[in-house]
Formats: structure tokens, C-alpha cells, sequence
């Protein structure tokens, strides 16, 4: 059965979909990480939250409504955040902003189940997207095809920001060396907050692009947190190369060991990280050379 | 000391000579899970508990008073507070645990403290079985009891080469299990078997292509909770219904998911011990409550806190008011409920009751609903090595 090209491209699209989904939530986290050594864990809260308010929003005005919202709402209480909490703690070091922000996910962990319940939610996925296209032989669900397309249309706009205008070379300059960067009179914490906003508004989009896909419960937002820590430290803290490249070596490696390797599904990707670590502790494509 | 010894005495005198006559108050430590991720199903069957205190509970002549402690999904949360309600609360008789985890972990102290626990939910095979207790009665189901009679069932509909597919827990083992070892002996064959991380897959596209080459005419599947939406959604995209249709426990596609499934679960077949639609007077009277008192129509995990109310009930009925005495009463717990006949089977202390194969199909103004479309008889388990004593 494996010998069947039909099943490789089929899971080959199925690791692309899922690379594309950490993607858009691994590479705001990154470059956050990076930028300002942040480590900002509340991050998977965040997708959550652009899911539930995705699936909120979808109901009232409609998916593409919902996808339009999520992102603005998340960014919203980015701001929020920003101001009451990762402000004061930008120089209280990384084990004081660890405590506070995995405090964070639990608080909106229960805030969420206050607000929308315990009982797990689910969106529609749009009549648009709804069937099922032929590519290469192979029935695959459009949905999904909308989410590899979205993902890799996202990467193509961040490369271009990052790699050809003067923001993304202030942000490059930044993650390679604030002090310096500060120096050469770039406002480092303005770019700071932009970033940090801009980061809240993926990992919203990331969680409105899932929720039609898999349900919207509370703890979804702990569950997307390790694959994409785990993204990060494989790619390379801080760049955009990195979180892309993490993101599809995990995708490969989650979908292709638990169809291949079912017994050693789990395992797999953490000795890949833990191999990552030992080789090249700085990831594959660190920012700062 | 001697004065209370001296009042308990009495009390213990005054409260069995007029024991009929007189209200009687039982203490009820309710241990379920009202945060993590179980707090779905505890907030369920508590409104079915309440309800059957508030149903059946009038005639009874006695008052309950309900001690809640929240058990999350942890055995050791569920322990700790286990020994808060005997120990602290002192409470008459316990109910509740939804995960099977906390069953097991609980048990010896319940077992040992000789007080009676009513389970409304751990479906775990060895709490009936090898690790069972005269004073833990289920009200609920057990995990092969649910899954055995699939196996048969799918055979007459022609269906002998099967998929199976589960979530890698305790749980998803038995369940898978029982219906695979059922499956076989009715002459079917399991072409492919995974069991997939549990809580950690979100995505089950790579095990549904898997599944889709497997050369198999049908798919069978335990999930529950967010697993049971995403998987039965994910089936759906695929478009692998036509082809393999997709059967399983019916939790899969409980009351409780069956709207956030929407569409993706109609023509979906599984087992069940209940689903609304059951058609009896008493589950009739049961959904019209239930619908008011919590705005929508009630799952299996509902019904089992409505009917470890209610045995609870109709053991204080009988006469039972402490720790042995309820515990006496449960073992010999059977009525007609919302799920038809039930009972107590005497060997094991689980509830013996009918299953029910459903389908989801789209009802009255699209919202799906479940169409039964057999009765399997009642069946008790096998023993397994339970030597289950009477306790009076």
C-alpha cells in the first residue's frame, strides 16, 4: 500500500497543511524571541482566543467575517498585554516572564471556559471550501488546500517585508543586535510592540484558520504550544527561515512517523529536537550568525 | 467523649427505630470534574443528578445535601479530595468520577472506608471486574459492554473486514478491544489497527489515508470530546464516508458533539447504552425536564447522573440511611428508566442494560438527531475475576 504514489502525495499535503498551521504561529513567536528575548508562553492562549472568536464572529457575519476579525481581535488583546504586563517585564529576565506568562495561559484557559463554556465549539467550514479538489490523482479536502495556500501566501508577504523594506531591515537589525541597533537610532521597543502585534494577529489568524478544521475547545491553545516550541528551537530562534524550515521538518516528521512508524509517532520528533540540540544548539537557521 | 459517644448512640437508635417516618438527611459527596478538560461531562451529570434528587427524591422522606468537590481529570486531585469527603465531610455515600484514572485510584480508599460510591460515568472494565468492590456500584456503563455487541452487529450487516482506529489510552484499548475480540469471533477481520496519541493528534489525516488503503469495507472508531468532533469533521472531509462508512462507540457521536459535528456526522452508525431519541415514557418525562432545566437535550452522561440520583433515591426508599445500609441497598438497584430496563447485576455491581445502535440523520429544521436503529438485549459482563461479596 505504501508503494502507492497517490498515498505519498496524500500525505504529503497533509504535512504541508499542517507545517502551514505552525507556521503562522511559530513565526510570530519567533521573531519575538528573537527580537527582544522574550519568551512570551501565553502565545498558544492567543490561538485559542482567534478561534473562539473566529467561530463567535462566523456564526453572526459568516467564515470569511470570522477569519477577517479574529486577527484584529487578537492583536486587540496583544495590545492589552503589552501594556498591563510584557512592558514592566521586558528586563525582569527570561524566569520571571516565563512564570508570568505560563500563569497567563491558565487565566485565559479558565476565561475562555467562563465566556464560551466547557463544551467544545465547532465552525463551519465555508460552502466556498467545502468540497474536494483532484490534484495529481488525489481527492484532497479544498479547506485544506485553502490552509496550505494561506500559510504559503503569508510566508511570501513576511519574506518580502523582512527581506526587502526598511521595517523588516530596522527588524533584522534589531534581532541581530538591539543595542546596536538602538545606537543607529531605530526606536527598538516601538518596532517591539509593532511586532509583538503584528505575531498576536497570526497566531489569531492561525487559530480562526483551525478552528473549522479541528474543534474549539479551551485547552486547545496548550496543545498547539509544545509543536510549536518545538518548531522554534529546530528552526533557529529569531528568523523567518527558521520558523518555516521547523515548521516542515515537524510536519513531515509528525505525519509521516505516526503513518510509517506508528509505535515510535510520539517519540520521534522529540529525538529529532533533542538531536537538533546536541548538532546545532542554536537551531538550524539561527537570526544572529 | 463519652457525651458524644452517648448522643451518637442515640442517634444511631432514634434514627433506625423511626428511620420510615422521620426526614432523614443523607450526605452526598459529589466528586467530578468541574475544571480540565473532563468539566464538560461533570457540569452534565450534575444537572442529571440534581434533577433525579429533584424528581424522584420527594417521596423519599428524606433531605439530601449535596457536598461538591472538583476532582479536574488527576488521580491524585481526585484522591485527596476522596479523603476530604470520607474522612472530613463524612459524608453517607459518594457519586460521580468520570475518568477511570481516579476511579482506579480512589478505589481502595472508598473500598476500605466502606463507603458506598455510586460511579456516574469511569467506564473502566477492572472496577467491575478483577478490581471490584461491593461498595462501588456502577450506574453508568463498562467499557466492553458498550463495544461487545458491535462486533456481532457489524458481521449481519455483511461488513468483515474492518479498520479500526482509537485514541491511546486505557479507555480506547478496551473499547477497541472488546469490539475487535467480538468482531472476530462472529467471523470478521481486522485489517488495520491504530491507536493514535492521545490528546495530542488534532490532525487525523495522515491515519485516514491510512485507513482509506487498507482495503477495508468499513472503519470503526473510538473518540470522545474534542478528539470525537475533529475526528468525525476530518472523516467527513475526506469524503471517505460513501466509500467506507464509519462506525463506532457511539460516544463518537454523542448528543454532546453531535451539533458541533454538525452535517460531517450524518449516516454515521454506532452503539450506545443511550442517546435521546429512545422511545419510553420515562425518557420522554426525562428530556422534557432536562430540557428545561439546562436548555438543551440530554446526553448519556446526563442520564447517568439522573439515574445514580435515582438509586440513590429508591435506596433510601427501601430504608437504607448510613454507610452500610446504602451500600446493602445499591447492590439490588433496578428499575426502568430513561434507557429501559436496568439492573445491577449481583456478580460484578455493574449495570446491566440494553444497547442501542443509532444513526445520525438530519432532523426537523437540519439539526441532526439520532434514529435508533436496533435494541441489542441487555447483557451482563463477563466476571473476570471478581469475587464480589453481598454486603449484607
Amino acid at each position: 500500500m505504501q508503494a502507492d504514489l497517490g498515498f505519498w502525495v496524500l500525505q504529503g499535503l497533509n504535512a504541508l497543511q499542517l507545517s502551514m498551521l505552525l507556521f503562522l504561529l511559530s513565526v510570530g513567536l519567533t521573531v519575538i524571541f528573537g527580537l527582544m528575548h522574550f519568551v512570551n508562553l501565553a502565545h498558544g492562549s492567543l490561538y485559542a482566543l482567534g478561534a473562539y472568536a473566529a467561530a463567535t464572529a462566523g456564526a453572526a457575519i459568516g467564515f470569511w467575517g470570522g477569519l477577517l476579525v479574529a486577527p484584529f481581535a487578537v492583536a486587540a488583546l496583544g495590545v492589552v498585554l503589552y501594556l498591563v504586563f510584557i512592558r514592566r517585564m521586558r528586563r525582569a529576565g527570561p524566569m520571571a516572564q516565563v512564570l508570568v506568562t505560563f500563569g497567563l495561559i491558565f487565566v485565559m484557559l479558565d476565561l475562555t471556559r467562563i465566556v464560551w463554556g466547557a463544551q467544545a465549539l465547532s465552525a463551519p467550514v465555508p460552502a466556498l471550501l467545502d468540497g474536494r479538489l483532484t490534484i495529481l490523482g488525489v481527492e484532497y479536502p479544498a479547506y485544506r488546500l485553502f490552509v496550505i495556500a494561506l500559510g504559503l501566501a503569508i510566508w511570501g508577504v513576511l519574506a518580502l517585508v523582512l527581506g526587502r523594506t526598511q521595517i523588516g531591515a530596522m527588524i533584522r537589525a534589531g534581532v541581530d543586535n538591539d543595542s546596536m541597533a538602538a545606537c543607529m537610532g531605530i526606536d527598538v521597543e516601538k518596532m517591539f510592540f509593532l511586532v509583538f502585534c503584528v505575531g498576536c494577529a497570526l497566531a489569531g489568524l492561525a487559530g480562526a484558520v483551525a478552528a473549522p478544521l479541528l474543534s474549539v475547545t479551551p485547552d486547545m491553545g496548550l496543545q498547539i504550544l509544545i509543536p510549536t516550541l518545538i518548531v522554534i528551537v529546530i528552526g533557529g530562534l529569531g528568523s523567518l527561515k527558521g520558523a518555516i524550515a521547523g515548521s516542515l521538518i515537524y510536519g513531515v516528521v509528525q505525519t509521516f512517523g505516526a503513518v510509517l512508524f506508528p509505535q515510535f509517532a510520539s517519540i520521534l520528533i522529540y529525538g529529532l529536537l533533542a538531536a537538533v540540540l546536541i548538532l546545532r544548539p542554536a537551531g538550524l537557521f539561527p537570526a544572529k550568525g | 467523649m463519652s457525651n458524644f459517644v452517648k448522643a451518637a448512640v442515640a442517634a444511631v437508635i432514634a434514627s433506625s427505630a423511626v428511620a420510615q417516618a422521620q426526614a432523614e438527611d443523607i450526605k452526598v459527596g459529589l466528586l467530578l470534574p468541574f475544571s480540565g478538560v473532563y468539566a464538560a461531562l461533570g457540569e452534565e451529570i450534575e444537572t442529571g443528578f440534581r434533577l433525579g434528587l429533584d424528581t424522584f427524591g420527594e417521596g423519599s422522606g428524606a433531605s439530601f445535601e449535596i457536598v461538591r468537590e472538583d476532582s479536574e481529570a488527576s488521580p491524585p486531585v481526585g484522591l485527596a479530595k476522596t479523603r476530604k469527603l470520607v474522612m472530613q465531610d463524612k459524608v453517607d455515600v459518594m457519586a460521580g468520577v468520570v475518568s477511570s484514572g481516579v476511579l482506579g485510584a480512589i478505589r481502595d480508599v472508598v473500598d476500605g472506608a466502606k463507603v458506598p460510591l455510586i460511579v456516574a460515568n469511569a467506564g473502566n472494565d477492572e472496577a467491575t471486574g478483577e478490581a471490584c468492590s461491593p461498595w462501588i456500584t456502577r450506574m453508568s456503563f463498562s467499557n466492553q459492554q458498550v463495544n461487545r455487541p458491535m462486533g456481532k452487529y457489524l458481521v449481519d450487516q455483511g461488513i468483515t473486514k474492518v479498520f479500526t482506529i482509537g485514541a491511546d489510552y486505557a479507555a480506547g484499548q478496551q473499547m477497541i478491544g472488546a469490539f475487535a475480540e467480538a468482531f472476530k469471533a462472529a467471523g470478521g477481520e481486522i485489517v488495520g489497527q491504530e491507536f493514535t496519541p492521545f490528546q495530542k493528534t488534532q490532525d487525523f489525516g495522515p491515519f485516514l489515508a491510512k485507513a482509506k488503503s487498507s482495503g477495508a469495507q468499513a472503519v470503526y472508531a473510538f473518540y470522545a470530546g474534542g478528539e470525537a468532533i475533529s475526528f468525525v469533521k476530518q472523516y467527513d472531509s475526506f469524503g471517505m464516508k460513501d466509500a467506507l462508512p464509519l462506525y463506532g462507540a457511539g460516544f463518537l457521536t454523542s448528543q454532546l458533539y453531535v451539533d458541533a459535528q454538525g452535517r460531517a456526522a450524518e449516516g454515521v452508525v454506532t452503539a450506545l447504552h443511550y442517546v435521546p431519541t429512545i422511545d419510553n415514557e420515562a425518557n420522554r418525562q426525562f428530556v422534557e425536564a432536562f430540557k428545561v432545566k439546562a436548555g438543551h437535550l440530554p446526553s448519556e452522561y446526563a442520564v447517568h447522573g439522573y439515574d445514580a440520583a435515582r438509586a440513590l433515591v429508591e435506596a433510601v426508599k427501601s430504608g437504607a440511611t448510613d454507610r452500610e445500609t446504602l451500600g446493602a441497598a445499591l447492590q439490588k438497584t433496578s428499575f426502568d428508566g430513561p434507557r429501559g430496563a436496568t439492573a445491577i447485576d449481583p456478580a460484578t455491581n455493574n449495570i446491566v442494560q440494553p444497547i442501542y445502535v443509532y444513526q445520525i440523520v438530519a432532523g426537523e429544521g437540519g439539526a441532526q438527531t439520532q434514529k435508533v436503529l436496533s435494541q441489542l438485549p441487555a447483557e451482563a459482563d463477563p466476571v473476570n475475576g471478581c469475587e464480589m461479596a453481598l454486603i449484607n
